[in-house]
């Protein structure tokens, strides 16, 4: 009798696991709005952008019924370790430090770094000799500062801001030749003023963004890496892509 | 001794050479930059407090609004200004006052200086304002005149009075300056910003910056306690 107990036990306990393991059929997944153009919602209140229509896109390679729950950024990681919603899509860079507390899926995505200067300005920036004595703007721990102080430091004098507005500001009153930012964050602060122009082209830096997610559920990682995949060769991505932006992000 | 510390260098990742030297950096900016503030605002406080005192309004008047302006508001509005506000002049990035404000560490020793010698004005005032009647009664019956009693009488015991209090605003000017960094001056603070964000490490770059800041403040301690026991050794009790 004992011996059919337990049993029993395993056997119930095998059975919920696995329906555990098969039940992505109901999946939320959480945004922080707005960030156009990733995800922000319209007038109307309709929530769009680059990463929910992946996301709607995705859901649909899942055949699960996605449900979409705004949460602010400070209480992104903790609402989902505590549940309230299976998956972050919401820009969240890959590093280090949040891979020790949640599962990343496989990038899906990289915005470039872009340089940004007065109409003025005239100097290839990938060229060293030429950039010499240039001061370069970054904003203060970002990829961007990585990437100018490791290849830059020792050409170019590198002042690290804490806000992009700050540093604009400086490129205005011509304190800096150059400034190095997150592309769509140039695109809306330095590209929105008049006199001021791209130079050189977008770089491609860091490990990207991912999909976050908690770190047991390693058959929800397998599942969306599979469909991301497939969005990605299938013209899926690429026609999301092109909707939205006007550079390359793919991953 | 050396050895501890040789082993503490090489097993983190956070404080090595490179970091150690961008803290020394930001050591050396943090002190020229208060040292230079504090020097020229107390050769300006001495005049501006004796003008302070003086009867005529029209006189005491204009030091009054100054040390108003400069002590109501905040230092970090007051850099603000001088730092951003500066460059959105029209046509001063071609005159030769760009030169000067151009760089971040001028702009922001000119907004150090005239917010210390605000303080410092309104310090060395009420230390003479504070002169005892008798003494200046005294020094009139000697005939001395004007300037003589200032520079013999009023001006000494003012500084006795005023030491204690600006030692404080030596080291209240010290704290201040952190803010520098936010004009993207490289002092210790801004050291500090920039290894914690490059090591994700706030405790330890914060902390060992804040012991860095402590160490200059037991320095300046020091100086002021053998300053006050040299200004004030007619109080101490006899034999002492």
């Amino acid at each position: 009798m004992k011996r059919l107990i337990v049993a029993a036990g395993c056997a119930l306990a095998m059975m919920t696991g696995s329906v555990q393991a098969a039940d992505w059929k109901d999946i939320r997944i959480a945004f922080d709005v707005p960030y156009e153009p990733f995800e922000y919602k319209t007038p109307d209140g309709e929530l769009t952008g680059f990463e929910v229509e992946l996301a709607e896109a995705m859901c649909e390679e899942l055949k699960a019924k996605c449900e979409f729950v705004i949460q602010s950024w400070d209480g992104m990681i903790p609402g989902l370790l505590a549940r309230k919603f299976d998956l972050i899509m919401s820009s969240m860079s890959i590093t280090p430090e949040r891979a020790e507390r949640v599962l990343f899926s496989e990038p899906y995505y990289n915005t470039p770094g872009g340089w940004f200067a007065r109409n003025d300005f005239n100097t290839d920036v990938t060229d060293k000799a030429a950039m010499k004595g240039k001061v370069v703007g970054v904003q203060r721990g970002t990829t961007m500062d990585t990437y100018v102080t490791e290849e830059l430091s020792g050409v170019v004098t590198v002042k690290r801001y804490t806000t992009a507005d700050d540093m604009v500001l400086d490129l205005e009153g011509q304190r800096l030749d150059v400034v190095f930012v997150d592309y769509p964050v140039g695109e809306q602060t330095v590209m929105s003023k008049e006199g001021f122009k791209e130079v050189g082209t977008p770089v491609k830096l860091g490990e990207g963004v991912g999909v976050a997610m908690r770190k047991r559920d390693k058959d929800l990682a397998g599942k969306v890496n599979a469909a991301l995949k497939k969005l990605k060769n299938d013209g899926t991505y690429d026609a999301i892509m092109k909707k939205y932006f006007t550079y390359d992000i793919k991953m | 001794m050396p050895e501890f510390i040789a082993e503490l260098l090489n097993h983190n990742d956070i404080f090595n050479a490179t970091t150690l030297m961008h803290y020394w950096d930001g050591l050396v900016t943090t002190v020229q930059l208060v040292f230079l503030s504090l020097v020229i605002g107390l050769l300006m406080a001495l005049p501006l407090a004796i003008l302070r005192t003086v009867k005529n309004p029209l006189v005491s008047g204009p030091v009054w609004l100054y040390t108003y302006l400069f002590r109501g508001t905040p230092l970090l509005i007051q850099l603000y200004i001088i730092y951003y506000g500066v460059a959105q002049i029209p046509g001063i990035q071609d005159t030769f006052w760009w030169t000067i404000f151009r760089e971040p560490f001028y702009p922001a020793l000119l907004a150090f200086t005239l917010n210390t010698a605000a303080y410092t004005t309104e310090i060395i005032r009420g230390a003479i304002v504070a002169t005892p009647n008798g003494e200046i009664e005294a020094a009139k019956a000697f005939g001395m005149n004007w300037a003589m009693r200032m520079r013999r009488i009023i001006l000494p015991n003012a500084a006795r009075r005023a030491v204690q209090a600006y030692s404080n605003e030596v080291i209240f000017m010290l704290h201040a300056s952190a803010i520098a960094s936010v004009v993207t001056i490289v002092d210790l603070t801004g050291a500090a910003r920039d290894i914690y964000s490059r090591f994700y490490a706030p405790f330890d770059a914060f902390i060992f910056v804040a012991l860095l800041y402590m160490m200059l403040t037991f320095i300046l301690v020091f100086v002021f306690r053998k300053l006050e026991n040299h200004l004030l050794k007619h109080q101490r009790p006899a034999g002492s």
